[in-house]
């Protein structure tokens, strides 16, 4: 059975995105096994690669380096052998360069752009960016297949108060609005992460997860 | 653009939903699973549970209905009620909330919301703040489920929450919570308009027209109700189609 690690270093609830990735396997007929792990052995065994995170980039940063080889098999298995790799929220940040969150902390360098507060135009606009919210398509991707974006179609759950901002506008799949654009997804090649979290964003969510576990790049 | 969000609130007792809710098909009306099931299919945009468990020794039951209403609901989940340390939060986390609300420790420990939000990030930490009124433009803070005066002054104490890490806050009237008659919309927006994060409007919804009070006078981000819809008053469906209809922007 295919394995799909979902990477366990310290941050975010897992078992919501473990169960949310489950479902989503069952609702495409995929026999698939879906791993919470910190084990470097199971990423190599891995055919798919989740990074999850919640909390401050540079907690989410040390939390990675904390478990003993893991960055390295991390960085082995996406770059070098090109698995299929999705970043969540702040596991998504940290492909970037760097993060300006509090401090300047060094990201992965996988996509190019850094991570910085959303500072909306209109200052009565709320931060947190907290809520549901619909996509614009920037690049279109398999991810987003039969997922109907635009303001007339599904919404998706965000909670951040920093955002990524793409110094290639390729990387940038999709963006969302809050007091202007919002980087909402990235990609490039073999790999992929969203602002928003879609083991939380119910039928956009599923089909999210459902198109990533299916995902050839 | 961001929807303002509807949240129905449950009363969780020894891992139990107390108060009736009037789903049609629902074959136990006290099963938490079941019925953030149905708020999930019914189209919430997020779900509370506030946890009125009296002892202590049965919080763990609040942890096995979080877990089981994690593994079927994929929306946001809060929870609340008796949070004291960092290891509750922890727990609750790792049981399936995606946040959780303090109420109590926030007033006697304000030191304990800034680990918390160090910790494990303001998107998780929900302030939930308990104002009566003393006059026009004053409300007061009240712990302890609104028995205990604090002489806090409320906006003051909202203010500070969020300096020290509160990344939404839960505001509910005391006036008005179990009446009917509407949100203190004064008093939430003197809050929403006094912080830069979202605010919960909680306490008094009686009719749609409240929800939309909420949003519109009170400046809320989010509007939280409990009885109509667990007595079946409203759905969810009607409630947001009623928001959308007095253009509040719903996700529908």
């Amino acid at each position: 059975m295919s394995l799909t690690v979902i990477l366990d270093y310290g941050s975010g609830n897992l078992r919501s995105a473990q169960k949310a990735f489950e479902r989503a396997a069952r609702e495409r007929g995929l026999a698939m096994e879906i791993r919470v792990t910190a084990n470097p052995d199971d990423l190599r065994q891995a055919e798919r690669i989740v990074l999850p995170g919640v909390g401050a980039f540079r907690d989410c940063r040390a939390g990675l380096e904390a478990v003993a080889g893991l960055r390295e098999t991390l960085e082995a298995e996406v770059i070098t052998k090109a698995k299929p790799f999705l970043g969540i929220c702040v596991g998504m940040q940290l492909m970037a360069d760097l993060g300006r969150e509090h401090e300047v902390t060094q990201g992965l360098g996988w996509i190019k752009g850094e991570v910085r507060a959303i500072t909306p135009c209109d200052p009565n606009l709320k931060i947190p960016h907290m809520g549901w919210n619909t996509l614009e398509t920037q690049t279109p991707h398999a991810l987003f297949k039969d997922i109907p974006l635009g303001p007339k179609g599904l919404h998706a759950y965000f909670v951040h108060s920093y955002a990524m901002y793409c110094a290639r506008d390729m990387d940038c799949l999709a963006t969302t609005d809050h007091g202007g654009p919002i980087t909402a997804a990235i990609g490039r090649d073999n790999m992929a992460g969203t602002q928003f979290h879609p083991e939380k964003s119910q039928t956009l969510g599923l089909a999210f997860l459902g198109n990533f576990l299916e995902w050839r790049p | 653009m961001l929807k303002a969000r509807l949240i129905p609130c449950l009363d969780v007792k020894d891992g139990r939903v107390v108060k009736g809710v009037n789903f049609v098909n629902l074959r136990d009306a006290g099963d938490p699973v079941q019925i953030a099931a149905a708020y999930d299919a019914a189209g919430a945009d997020e779900l509370c549970f506030l946890d009125i468990t009296a002892s202590h020794e049965n919080r763990g039951i609040l942890l096995d209905a979080v877990r089981a209403t994690a593994e079927q609901c994929f929306m946001p989940l809060t929870v609340g009620g008796g949070v004291r340390t960092l290891d509750d939060i922890r727990r609750l986390l790792l049981a399936g909330a995606d946040k959780v609300s303090i109420n109590t420790a926030a007033v006697t420990n304000p030191d304990f919301v800034t680990e918390a939000s160090r910790k494990f990030g303001a998107q998780c930490i929900v302030v939930a703040i308990d104002a009566k009124r003393v006059d026009d433009k004053a409300w007061e803070i009240f712990t302890h489920g609104g028995r205990k005066q604090t002489g806090l002054d409320a906006i003051a104490f909202a203010q500070e929450m969020v300096k020290r890490g509160a990344g939404e806050l839960l505001v509910t009237s005391m006036d008005r919570d179990g009446t009917g008659a509407g949100f203190d919309v004064k008093l939430m927006r003197a809050i929403a308009d006094a912080v830069t994060v979202p605010v919960i409007a909680s306490g008094g919804v009686g009719t749609l027209d409240h929800l939309v009070a909420g949003v519109k006078e009170g400046h809320a981000s989010a509007v939280l109700a409990a009885s109509i819809f667990h007595f079946g008053t409203h759905t969810i469906a009607e409630a947001k189609a009623y928001m959308a209809a007095a253009n509040i922007p719903v996700r529908l």
